[in-house]
């Protein structure tokens, strides 16, 4: 297996700047964008997710000029999500410098959307960003509308679906778990990761290194996303692929 | 002063080549005018898509025989990218069978999951096994990794084509070159350092 595992920063953009919150909420500012992108170019790490976390809320087109502004400093794979909601919006993104975008709402209200991208841009460029709660019962739920929004869907029925229709990566991010630093949702990403032949990338909970091989080795994920515990705390991106290289992990150093 | 023309056919992905091709000190050039290329010192086809909608594009805009006239006769140095490298083959199988440039004895079809690699698209990370000597390749080592986000790759038939392997479901072809004309099924303008080097070694060939 030549192909590694990656380890990727996740940026949450909300009115103008980067946050980070808990559970979906408790937004904390964390800097400017621009100067996190060019940290983050420098250090060379393996891939930046972007997420615009208010646009759909708020009804909002994403902000192609942003994108095209973080893009042109990011000379590293770049995924962006939030407000995507038509083929053309994704064409956009595209057309500035977004080597994958996200869609999570929009995919949920019309799954034919994830089609009809793949079809114009390939499955490639597709994440579908799933996010889930666990509910006391054991039961888990897909959200939508950061967080916001109950779906009735069941995370891996949806997780295949998405797959059928042509995705080509699953985001699948635990809104519990979320800025917790707590650990990822090990049961759940590997219940996906098993059912889908996409790739699979884990996010929300991570807070120390362990978390990030657990859930790559007992979830199966095929690479771990994170935010609070880059923003928060001293650990960075490359240390925890140190890490994981030491545990066995196929990593770019 | 180079004028590194970059074919813009409609399918996306410019932006980030350009600043690429800046950073590595070449002027370029985004064009969606055939003419242009007259004037080009070295020519990229990037490409995000599917490819009988590049190909589509590109015969629609009076690309192929302009890319035939500089790439064929002139000898222009070429750079096709991703979907780009794609396009140089014979043929695609890519939802409907569709003739490609035919500069590389090759078919595109579908990445097929094996018991070691189940997952296609192939996203993320991987090594390239250097076939030969190629002129893009200089200086890069054995063992680094590009960044590479595809479901399809190109067969090879004529193994002179061939300018580096990258072992993922199977094996599949991740580099060809033939004189001037060369394509990366990886992206150069996001694998960082080494990528920068292999557009640096491109712009200077």
């Amino acid at each position: 297996m030549s192909l590694k595992i990656r380890v990727m920063p996740t940026l949450l953009y909300k009115d103008l700047g980067l946050v980070k919150g808990k559970g979906f909420d408790s937004w904390r500012r964390t800097g400017s964008i621009m100067q996190t992108v060019k940290v983050y170019n420098m250090r060379e790490v393996d891939e930046l997710v972007f997420v615009d976390i208010t646009a759909t809320a708020s009804g909002r087109e994403p902000d192609f000029e942003c994108v095209d502004e973080i893009a042109d400093e990011c000379f590293m794979p770049l995924t962006v999500g939030g407000g995507i909601r038509t083929v053309e919006d994704v064409r956009r993104l595209l057309m500035v410098g977004a080597d994958k975008i996200a869609i999570n709402s929009a995919a949920v209200e019309n799954p034919q959307l994830i089609r009809d991208i793949a079809e114009r841009f390939g499955s490639q460029c597709i994440v579908v960003s799933i996010d889930f709660k666990r509910h006391d019962d054991g039961s888990y739920e897909v959200f939508t509308r950061s967080g916001s929004q109950p779906t009735g869907l069941e995370p891996v029925d949806w997780a295949k679906m998405a797959d059928s229709y042509g995705a080509g990566e699953i985001i699948l991010t635990s809104i519990d778990r979320d800025g917790t630093m707590t650990g990822y949702d090990v049961e759940l990403t590997r219940q996906v990761s098993e059912a889908v032949s996409i790739p699979v990338i884990a996010s929300g909970g991570a807070g120390e290194y362990e978390h990030m091989a657990e859930v790559l080795k007992e979830g199966k994920a095929d690479a771990v996303a994170a935010a609070a515990i880059f923003h928060f705390t001293e650990r960075t991106p490359l240390e925890a692929k140190h890490y994981l290289r030491e545990h066995g992990f196929n990593v770019r150093i | 002063m180079s004028n590194v023309v970059i074919v813009d056919y409609g399918m996306c992905n410019l932006d980030s080549i350009a600043r690429a091709v800046e950073e590595c000190g070449g002027q370029p050039n985004v064009t969606d005018k055939p003419n242009d290329l007259s004037k080009a010192t070295h020519i990229i086809l990037p490409g995000v898509g599917a490819f009988p909608d590049g190909m589509r594009n590109i015969r629609e805009r009076g690309f192929e025989e302009a890319l035939n006239r500089e790439v064929i006769e002139n000898n222009i140095p070429f750079l096709g990218i991703c979907l780009g490298m794609q396009m140089m083959a014979k043929k695609g199988e890519e939802v409907e069978p569709t003739a490609g440039l035919g500069w590389i004895d090759g078919e595109v079809v579908k990445l097929e999951p094996n018991k070691e690699d189940r997952r296609i698209p192939h996203i993320g990370w991987n090594v390239i096994e250097k076939h030969w000597d190629v002129p893009i390749f200089e200086g890069i080592e054995e063992n680094r990794d590009f960044y590479f986000v595809h479901s399809y790759h190109m067969k090879v038939f004529d193994n002179d084509q061939i300018a580096a392997c990258t072992p993922y479901a199977g094996g599949f072809v991740s580099a060809v070159s033939r004189d001037h004309i060369f394509g990366t099924q990886f992206h150069p303008e996001k694998s960082q350092k080494v990528g920068f080097q292999v557009l640096h070694n491109f712009l200077n060939y």
